[in-house]
């Protein structure tokens, strides 16, 4: 029984295999050079040049910074509680990596006659996968935080989880006025729905504004970025972590940017759909290959530019206080959340009668 | 012995181990990444079940917002393995009566109910969250608007317990 269900399934396992190291290879390349782009982007908002040394322009910039990183001393300090220290950065690094599971990065390929879905499961809970991993997030922050037994290291952490945990409310309320439109919580069927129709911004402009703030909260990212708040607290949660340990903390941030600008692509900007363009014809004329070449390179354009937004921000805004971070999320972001949902269920039942 | 069989007896002896470890564990903070573990592998079994829905949102809600506010209390309080009290032997014997009382209720009801016990492989489609949301909006939307009420006025006994009285002093920031 055994053999048989894994002889059967053979190629479909590694078929996901291969699909899952693409993905995270990718998504880790991305990420290095979106510390690049955030530190030639800085320059350029602050007339600098910017790292240009290492390789034309600056390129191997992020192979030079990882590669520092590995060769530090790695010091775990002794008051610690040495299995959770180490626990911490992997927790962040895995959840980080985990949402990228249901992200539909295409169509289909074809692979010598097989079917090749560009997703890694298609589970009809897509969306409440998404947010069950965010909610996971949270024990890499406090676990690294708690174990590093520093009172600026534990501040931080609590600081990151009540944060991540208020904000994670308001996404959850600006989501079901998306859902109730969409009628399906599985992201490919909302990419679909959207490559017929219009795309979800149109629909639904609020519901993005408060999605995109709530995900810079979740991210982190300034205006949020109370946990690594240098001027309070040090340098936050990961203050006694050093070498590839902080690598990876700093790195699953930028993981994290990638991937949320996907599911915000997918979610409100069409996914891979290729705006004016019928893929149908497309896929009927070029073959099913270079169609889902193409609707990846759109769905990456779109990443690319929520990317830039995410490092425009950083280097534009200042921080918030942090009884402004709560006020904002629980006094205006949760009302104005459920607002939009009321907003939508009278409008769709008005378009129905 | 099918895929679906092995994950179960897995599962199970996770699930097993890891509420054992949470009561014998020294530190608090262990046992909380242990009772982690727990609703884990209690969502394992959920997904066994094809009840895809139930196992997401117990991640989500235990799993997720509950064990880190458990996490905070703990972390902040500062409950170390040298702080935890001495209980006196009285309290002791009346946790085991009252724990062993449950365990025979819990048994008992499971019991009666022989015909949940057998459906464990993965059929039935009423865990999926089309059918759950027609279920409880149609049979059982007045226990389920209910509970929820009784979810608002907790919140609402919340907000009023930790809201600082008006005419006192407001703590320097």
């Amino acid at each position: 029984m055994m053999t048989l269900l894994f002889t059967m399934d053979l190629l479909l396992v590694l078929e996901k295999f291969l699909l899952i190291g693409a993905v995270i290879s990718f998504a880790l390349v991305v990420a290095m050079y979106t510390t690049y782009a955030e530190r030639k982007i800085a320059a350029w908002m602050q007339d600098r040049r910017g790292p240009n040394r290492a390789g034309p322009l600056g390129l191997l910039q992020p192979v030079a910074d990882g590669v520092k990183l590995f060769f530090k001393e790695e010091i775990i300090p002794i008051a610690s509680n040495r299995f959770l220290f180490v626990l911490g950065p992997a927790l962040a690094m895995i959840t980080a990596m985990l949402t990228s599971a249901v992200i539909p990065w295409g169509e289909y390929i074809e692979v010598l006659g097989r079917k090749v879905n560009l997703q890694i499961a298609d589970v009809n809970i897509g969306i409440l996968y998404v947010f069950g991993v965010v909610s996971m997030g949270v024990y890499g922050i406090m676990i690294g935080g708690w174990a590093s037994n520093n009172k600026f290291s534990l501040l931080a952490a609590v600081r990151g989880a009540s944060q991540i945990i208020s904000y994670e409310l308001a996404m959850g309320l600006s989501l079901i006025s998306l859902l109730m439109m969409t009628g399906s919580l599985s992201l490919k069927t909302i990419v679909e729905q959207q490559m017929n129709g219009s795309w979800n911004i149109v629909y639904q402009p609020l519901g993005f504004l408060i999605f995109i703030i709530c995900v810079f909260a979740e991210c982190n990212r300034t205006p949020f970025d109370l946990p690594e708040a240098e001027n309070e607290l040090n340098f936050g949660y990961h203050q006694e972590y050093s070498s590839m340990k902080l690598g990876l903390y700093l790195f699953s941030e930028y993981v994290n940017m990638f991937i949320s600008s996907a599911v915000m692509a997918t979610l409100f900007f069409g996914g891979y759909d290729i705006p004016f363009v019928d893929e149908s014809a497309l896929a009927a004329s070029w073959g099913p290959n270079l169609t889902a070449l193409f609707c990846f390179m759109a769905l990456f354009a779109k990443v690319l530019f929520f990317l830039f937004v995410f490092i425009w921000v950083r280097w534009t805004i200042p921080r918030f206080r942090y009884d402004q971070l709560m006020d904002l999320g629980w006094k205006k972001l949760i009302p104005l959340a459920l607002a939009n949902m009321i907003i939508t269920a009278v409008v769709m039942l008005l378009i129905k009668n | 012995m099918p895929l679906s069989e092995i994950l179960f007896w897995f599962l199970t002896a996770l699930a097993l181990f890891s509420a054992l470890m949470v009561v014998f564990s020294d530190n608090p903070i262990h046992s909380v990444l242990w009772l982690i573990m727990v609703f884990f592998a209690i969502s394992g079994h959920y997904i066994l079940m094809n009840a895809q829905f139930l196992a997401i949102v117990n991640l989500i809600v235990y799993a997720g917002a509950i064990m880190v506010l458990f996490l905070f209390v703990i972390m902040l309080m500062n409950m170390n393995t040298d702080a935890e009290p001495q209980k006196s032997q009285w309290m002791r014997i009346a946790a085991a009566v009252s724990g062993g009382a449950l365990l025979l209720i819990l048994v008992a009801a499971l019991k009666d109910n022989a015909g949940a016990v057998s459906r464990t492989s993965g059929e039935g489609s009423i865990g999926l969250i089309r059918n759950l949301g027609k279920v409880l909006f149609t049979d059982y939307v007045l226990p389920f608007e209910i509970s929820s009420v009784l979810f608002l006025s907790a919140m609402v006994g919340a907000v009023v317990l930790g809201k600082r009285e008006k005419n006192s002093k407001p703590v320097n920031h």
